[in-house]
């Protein structure tokens, strides 16, 4: 059943270069398009714009969150019908046409050019705020080096007889979070000033990306050698030492315990898909801009499912590790909060040391209760559980620096761990910058709006500079609501809308059969039942389902956010958005959704207005009439 | 007028802790007149030190008499300032520290964290700055350096061009027609 539908596209011929094109530009090696030094650079480079901060602080969280290991039945089920397919898409395009994403767009249909403007407006704005987050991973690093860590103690109030106030109500790792590294205040409106600090991490956070991009692929495919590799060392190191810290193995367990249940709930199988979709770092443009980059006859269905499958053990591998050290830090507060309730009562009734046991803990608080109620009511005894502390504030930036942190300074010789810690997460988060960067600057250059004159130093030193300014915004005291902001807008859904305008673009307008013959003259084969039923059906309604349910409970729900107010220590408080929060979120997440209707009105208004006629472009002299041919010589 | 105090040996000391007897509670008693004659500048002696309600948790009461007259106690706020003064002689004398000898009501004197004179972060940051800032560099300057040169190649080239032109014509028998060639565009005054 051959599904024969097919938008027309004339002139598709003239804009993409044909099989015999292909073959001599890489016979000739012509072309000032950059080349992969060999295979390994070009899959590292995959892998670590995949493989991300999303594997170890958002899987995890998602994972227990939603019936442990019965989550990864939907998350594989939905890797398979959606991730592999669509990479291989993005692959597959990129190696073919071998432009940047406006490039292949533009090249397929005019009117699409949009879809590569939406990518790279969507590239340059998670861009700003992903490296701001690696700014605090790196302040962070930076304050690893000193022994004991900066948030393992409170610093002194004034006249030194305690603690300061904000730091003994919350806890050391809060204090040094909100206040020491943020300096958060208590609304977004409230922007206080720049935080030097800050900027100086920021500084610190676009220079090194600067020099590993200085020059295109050339010097990141050199840099990818170590931050897509280092993750996977100090992940085992993590896995080792984790497992050898008591307590650990409760956080695994309580990881991958199965509830079944949970695979009725929609929302399980919604946030299943949106992880793999924003996991692979689809629609961003970078992988097709990587891909371009390859020899025609890579065989890109095999770089495909190779990819998939390592960023999915990627994330569960992490999971294990991130939750074996959760549990033992859920075990330590566990054991202080059982010591501080046998304290208060060894105190309140003067029994002897050792006397009260976690075991025997029960039965005397029973037979005190029954003889001096009063007395126990005042002690204000609270319950110690060991579940509420396995599943405290365990993803996003709450996890690695408030819940990891903490663990990391119960361990002996924190400074290390510490430091590998942050080194593992900088690494990840680079090696994914790199994929945002190349999404910026490939289309810059697809669009010739910089002078061809300019070298790629300097392109990159403008693009790094541009996002370094917009991303001081980030350094203010409200920094940390903004990037909240631009992580729920600006990155979710209009990556959605540009994904499975992709898909469609490719399978119907694009069309499946000329695609199909693509992949048999690069790869040796015709794509087989899998990839068409996916690309054509599966995959674009996947799509569609998630896009839809994702924006109605984005509409629906009333817009707040988390602040840290002295009011509610130690917990976050909710406050409603102000009103001109919505314009931002409009241009956040509108602008590069709207951007792909506009151009598509832009171009047909521009082929209207400007109609010159090219088509009878022959000149009416005499020379033109006279046959030229090589039998005449003069 | 006197102060609990609670202790918690086993905690602090864990296998090497040792019994509370009569002993251990004179040399508290000592500790605690040691304190009093330091700060009040006066002679007391042990037994101007009582102790009294002691419990197996080890907590007990003790007040602090007047080495004068016996009968008369020293007031709270000169015992607190007292102890707090030699705080940590009496915990080092007892093998304990501020949490496991608690003077209930006394507030500790903390140690303020230590901080140096230059941030930690501080010296890291700047030390990475500057190796990226010299690779920067570096890689500008031989990106510039590699342009010059493939500009001098081109442009010898071009010139050895010319003269391996009028070679070749030379060996084919012909004369080279200087006429067309792009030596002197302009005509030399």
């Amino acid at each position: 059943m051959k599904l024969k539908l097919k938008l027309p596209n004339p002139g598709l011929d003239d804009r993409i270069a044909s099989h015999g094109d292909l073959e001599r530009m890489e016979k000739d090696e012509a072309g000032d398009r950059p080349q992969w030094d060999n295979k390994a650079q070009y899959l590292l480079t995959c892998v670590g714009f995949c493989v991300g901060l999303g594997n170890v602080w958002r899987f995890p969280y998602l994972c227990q969150s939603h019936g442990g290991g019965a989550f990864m039945i939907p998350f594989l089920i939905l890797l398979v019908l959606e991730g592999i397919p669509l990479l291989h898409l993005e692959f597959a395009i990129g190696q073919r046409l071998r432009k940047g994403s406006v490039g292949v767009w533009r090249s397929i249909n005019p009117y699409l050019a949009g879809v590569g403007i939406a990518s790279m407006l969507v590239s340059f704005l998670v861009g700003v705020y992903y490296n701001t987050i690696m700014a605090w991973i790196m302040w962070y690093l930076f304050n690893s080096f000193q022994d004991p860590l900066p948030w393992s103690q409170c610093p002194l109030n004034a006249n030194r007889t305690g603690y300061v106030e904000e730091c003994a109500r919350s806890t050391t790792v809060d204090y040094f979070w909100y206040r020491e590294t943020l300096n958060t205040s208590t609304a977004i409106d409230e922007s206080g000033g720049l935080q030097w600090w800050m900027v100086l991490a920021l500084i610190a956070a676009w220079t090194v990306l600067y020099i590993c991009c200085i020059r295109g692929i050339e010097t990141t495919g050199k840099a990818v050698y170590i931050t897509s590799t280092l993750p996977y060392l100090v992940l085992t190191i993590f896995l080792i030492r984790g497992l050898t810290l008591k307590g650990s193995t409760e956080g695994i367990k309580y990881l991958f315990t199965p509830d079944v249940n949970e695979l009725m709930n929609p929302s399980t199988w919604l946030d299943a898909g949106a992880q793999v979709f924003y996991s692979f770092s689809l629609a961003f443009g970078g992988l097709i801009s990587f891909s371009s980059y390859n020899s025609v006859h890579n065989n890109c269905e095999q770089d495909a499912v190779l990819i998939s499958i390592i960023n999915g053990c990627t994330s569960v591998y992490s999971a294990t590790v991130i939750y074996s050290i959760i549990g033992f830090r859920a075990t330590q507060k566990y054991d202080d909060c059982f010591g501080d309730n046998i304290l208060k009562l060894m105190n309140a009734f003067n029994y002897p040391e050792n006397n009260i046991t976690q075991s025997n803990y029960n039965e005397i608080l029973t037979y005190l209760n029954h003889t001096s109620p009063d007395v126990i009511q005042g002690l204000s005894l609270q319950t110690c559980d060991m579940q509420t502390f396995l599943s405290q504030g365990v993803e996003g930036t709450g996890l690695a620096f408030i819940v990891f942190t903490e663990a990391i300074i119960e361990m002996p010789f924190s400074p290390l761990w510490s430091v590998l810690f942050f080194i593992m997460l900088f690494c990840l988060g680079l090696s994914t910058m790199f994929g945002s960067i190349e999404g910026v600057i490939a289309p810059l250059l697809d669009l010739k709006v910089l002078p061809r004159s300019w070298p790629k130093e300097v392109i990159s030193g403008l693009t790094c500079f541009v996002s370094l300014a917009l991303g001081l915004i980030f350094a203010l005291r409200s920094g940390n609501y903004w990037l909240a902001l631009f992580d729920n807008f600006a990155g979710s859904i209009p990556l959605l809308v540009i994904g499975f305008f992709e898909m469609i673009s490719v399978v119907y307008i694009y069309g499946m059969d000329r695609f199909n013959k693509d992949l048999e003259f690069m790869i040796g084969h015709k794509p087989n039942i899998f990839w068409q039923a996916t690309w054509r059906v599966i995959s674009p309604l996947i799509m569609i389902v998630i896009l839809i349910f994702y924006f109605v409970t984005q509409v629906t729900k009333e817009l707040t956010y988390l602040v840290w107010d002295q009011e509610s220590f130690p917990t976050l408080a909710e406050r409603y958005y102000p009103q001109w929060v919505y314009v931002m979120i409009f241009i956040l997440a509108g602008v590069p959704s709207l951007a792909i209707p506009f151009f598509a009105l832009y171009k047909l208004i521009q082929r209207k207005f400007c109609k010159k006629d090219y088509s009878d472009s022959t000149v009416d002299t005499v020379s033109a009439k006279i046959q030229m041919n090589d039998k005449m010589k003069f | 007028e006197g102060f609990k105090v609670r202790l918690s040996i086993k905690t602090a000391l864990g296998d090497k802790a040792y019994e509370w007897n009569r002993n251990q509670r004179f040399l508290f008693q000592a500790a605690i007149a040691f304190a009093m004659s330091h700060h009040l500048d006066l002679e007391f002696n042990v037994s101007n030190v009582l102790v009294c309600d002691e419990t197996p948790r080890v907590s007990f009461w003790f007040v602090v008499t007047s080495p004068g007259d016996p009968s008369r106690l020293v007031g709270k706020e000169s015992v607190e300032l007292a102890v707090r003064e030699s705080r940590d002689r009496i915990n080092n004398v007892l093998l304990l520290n501020d949490a496991t000898l608690e003077f209930v009501g006394v507030l500790p004197t903390l140690v303020a964290p230590v901080k140096p004179a230059t941030p930690p972060w501080l010296i890291v940051f700047g030390v990475v700055i500057g190796i990226v800032g010299a690779g920067i560099v570096f890689l500008l300057v031989s990106t510039v350096v590699q342009k010059k040169r493939k500009e001098k190649e081109v442009a010898e080239e071009e010139e050895d061009d010319e003269e391996a032109q009028m070679k070749r014509t030379a060996r084919n028998e012909g004369i080279y027609n200087t006429s067309f060639s792009e030596d002197d565009r302009n005509t030399q005054m």
